[in-house]
């Protein structure tokens, strides 16, 4: 009786701690990437609508940040909407995006002069609503930055994208600082899929998700975003010891 | 009448006539503006002559005004015959700033068949003359540098009466800084007041507000305060009421705003603008006020404000839509006004459409983020780099001609070992862009090193003819 009596009184702090934390609404509200095993280890099942979620490159993805860029426009390709890319260095190929899912349409670029008009930007386009994810490129975001894009997206519900990308590959010590953004992710690249044939197979990522609210963190295999910007668990036997286990999830 | 021949207009008063208009080849040949017409024909035999129509020439510059005041700047007016003279402050940064905004007009201009010079300064007077003194077509100077600016300048730039300049040249005046290096009194006892308020004109010392250009069919509306009003919350209240106004008003004609202007009348008798910009016309006064008062922060309201007026420079016909016909139907978001806000504060708002051409720096176009969606995409056969350098960078290279990837490269000074790669994917030059790329030939790889990163590279040339290419290898993309 007082085993009941105790579960029902945690449930009822759970929920009051989830009103706090002001998910109670967006509970359901999230975008699966329809892999299991990455939508297991997220809170949800997936990644989260109205919150504001970091993408960095790994090596030398930290400067020219082309993997953790492609990883954005797969997200934001399966989301339904139009898609506000903010930007200071314009140095994105559109094709690209294209091959990713992301339909020249759907997408709005928006060219600023400083890094500081990016997040601005960011900000405007996350409290617009109506938009399916507003992307970033920032070298900086400062906690406060941070905090105030995803308050700004968890007004509206819309998925915010910060790809930090920096000037040379030292400063990119920087990702360790903490920011209010709901999870973190490093998109390094790893040698593509062997093909039977000479020739560069599917490209493959290892994606670090560094820091997820209320989840804990993990490592994926990945192989690239597909024409629907789908990704896929894409692990090798290769070099690594522990691949065993993940032979049995194999897809695609 | 031909456009190879000089050509002169002619001005005339009683039996007096003389030249007050030629064009390049006219003044090649040594005529001058105030020359006697005779003295011009006999100089010159095949020579058109016009007779001067100074109304036509007035209404033409107004119209010219006009243009400017939808286009530029929310206070433009005529100056004097021969110009036009705007207050760009709260404007030019939506043209990107100063420079281009003058550069920008100067080549509009040149497209309607118009030479024009164009200068920035502080004050008009110093902006006057820059603009037709100086041979440069256009000219800015920076905030504060004026009377470095106009000192060299002779006297007649000073918007002064003829006898006065003859007779300032008689005493052997010739540039500004000469003569605002005279002692004030004596002149005006001999001048009158006009040279010293023309100096306090030219170096900004007396305000000279420009009185802005006005027609009857621009909607405006306009309110006084009888105490002067400052604080940021009282004006964006008034700015609201206005906007309600305005929109009653555009409402009784059918229109929608596509720019509007906010000016400012200080007590001190100065002048503030605010331009807010449309995508689409638009009446919505939430949609307005939110333009409007996004940028209250940059109005100084110095000792107050006295009057505030909202002018519709360009106003379009509204056309009225249902938004969602049936509610099964999902409705398109209208994303114009995210597109209005974030244009306003002069970030560049663009998409990206594909061009039919496989020169991948000239696979896609800038187009206006509001265009009409055409559905069209790349035919993505071959996989494309997520980054595109903007130029491609030369890299060393070790590799098997004619055809084979590269083996080791080195770019940026780091080397890495080919393991993989694809290609070549050959795309030849577009040689009825440039005669140059009749022969031109890229081979692109897609090459893998060591640690997984993949690069766009490619040969000019196919590696066997030299007319094709230098053969030299260059790095053009990343990939993911």
């Amino acid at each position: 009786m007082s085993h009941t009596h105790a579960s029902r009184v945690v449930e009822e702090l759970r929920d009051r701690i989830a009103h706090l934390e002001g998910s109670v609404s967006r509970k359901a509200l999230v975008l699966p990437f329809g892999v299991s095993d990455v939508d297991e280890r997220l809170p949800g099942g997936g990644l989260a609508y109205g919150a504001l979620h970091e993408i960095a490159g790994g090596g030398a993805g930290t400067v020219d940040g082309a993997a953790a860029a492609l990883f954005a426009a797969g997200i934001s390709a399966r989301a339904k909407g139009k898609v506000l890319w903010c930007l200071a260095r314009p140095d994105l190929f559109a094709p690209a995006l294209s091959q990713a899912g992301l339909h020249p349409d759907r997408v709005i670029y928006c060219e600023a002069g400083k890094e500081e008009d990016v997040l601005a930007s960011m900000e405007e386009g996350l409290s617009f609503g109506g938009l399916a994810a507003v992307v970033g490129e920032l070298v900086r975001l400062p906690m406060t930055a941070s905090r105030r894009l995803q308050l700004a997206a968890e007004k509206t519900g819309t998925l915010g994208l910060v790809v930090r990308r920096w000037r040379r590959q030292t400063e990119a010590s920087d990702y360790g600082q903490p920011t209010a953004s709901t999870t973190r992710w490093r998109i390094s690249v790893l040698p593509s899929q062997p093909l039977p044939v000479a020739g560069v197979g599917r490209a493959r990522w290892l994606a670090e998700l560094m820091r997820a609210k209320a989840g804990e963190c993990a490592e994926f295999e990945l192989g690239a975003c597909d024409a629907k910007g789908r990704i896929c668990l894409l692990p090798l036997s290769g070099n690594r010891s522990d691949t065993s286990a993940w032979r049995g999830s194999r897809v695609g | 009448m031909s456009v190879d021949q000089p050509l002169i207009v002619i001005s005339r008063s009683g039996s007096k006539r003389w030249i007050s208009a030629a064009d390049t080849a006219a003044r090649k040949l040594g005529l001058k503006v105030g020359m006697a017409a005779s003295k011009a024909q006999a100089m010159v035999s095949n020579l058109q002559m016009v007779d001067a129509d100074p109304i036509a020439d007035a209404a033409a510059v107004e119209r010219l005004a006009l243009w400017a005041l939808r286009q530029y700047s929310p206070v433009v007016a005529v100056d004097g015959t021969d110009g036009i003279v705007m207050d760009t402050e709260g404007a030019d940064h939506l043209q990107g700033g100063e420079e281009l905004l003058i550069s920008g007009m100067v080549n509009e201009l040149r497209g309607k068949g118009l030479t024009a010079r164009a200068a920035v300064a502080d004050t008009w007077g110093a902006a006057h003359a820059l603009a037709r003194l100086t041979t440069n077509e256009t000219t800015v100077v920076p905030r504060g540098d004026v009377a470095k600016a106009v000192t060299g300048l002779p006297i007649h730039c000073l918007r002064l009466a003829a006898d006065t300049i003859q007779a300032l040249r008689i005493l052997g005046m010739e540039t500004v800084g000469e003569l605002s290096a005279l002692p004030r009194a004596p002149v005006t006892l001999r001048f009158g007041p006009e040279v010293g308020r023309r100096l306090d004109h030219l170096f900004g010392r007396l305000a000279e507000p420009i009185e802005p250009l006005r027609t009857p069919d621009l909607v405006e509306v306009a309110r006084n305060f009888q105490e002067p009003i400052g604080a940021p919350d009282t004006i964006a209240k008034y700015v609201r009421q206005l906007v309600v106004q305005l929109t009653a008003k555009l409402e009784e004609r059918g229109l929608g705003v596509r720019r509007s202007d906010l000016v400012i009348f200080r007590v001190d008798n100065t002048r503030q603008c605010l331009r807010a910009g449309l995508a689409k016309p638009v009446r919505d006064p939430a949609r307005l006020t939110k333009l409007l008062c996004d940028r209250i922060e940059k109005i100084d309201p110095g000792f107050g404000i006295e009057r505030m007026v909202l002018v519709a420079v360009m106003a379009e016909p509204l056309e009225v839509k249902q938004v969602a016909s049936t509610l099964v139907e999902e409705a398109v978001v209208d994303v114009t006004p995210l597109v209005d806000i974030l244009g306003n504060r002069g970030q560049r708002l663009y998409r990206i459409t594909p061009v039919a051409s496989d020169v991948p720096e000239r696979s896609f176009r800038r187009i206006g983020p509001t265009a009409v969606e055409l559905g069209a995409d790349w035919a993505a056969r071959w996989p494309r780099p997520s980054r595109l350098l903007p130029y491609p960078e030369e890299i060393e290279t070790m590799a098997v001609l004619p055809d084979q990837p590269p083996v080791v490269i080195t770019w940026r000074g780091k080397r890495r070992r080919i393991v993989r790669a694809d290609g070549p994917e050959r795309i030849f030059g577009e040689w009825w862009l440039r005669p140059r790329e009749m022969q031109a030939v890229r081979d692109y790889f897609v090459v893998e090193d060591e640690q997984g990163e993949r690069l766009w590279v490619f040969r000019a040339g196919d590696g066997v003819d030299m007319k094709t290419g230098s053969h030299k290898w260059f790095l053009h993309g990343i990939f993911g």
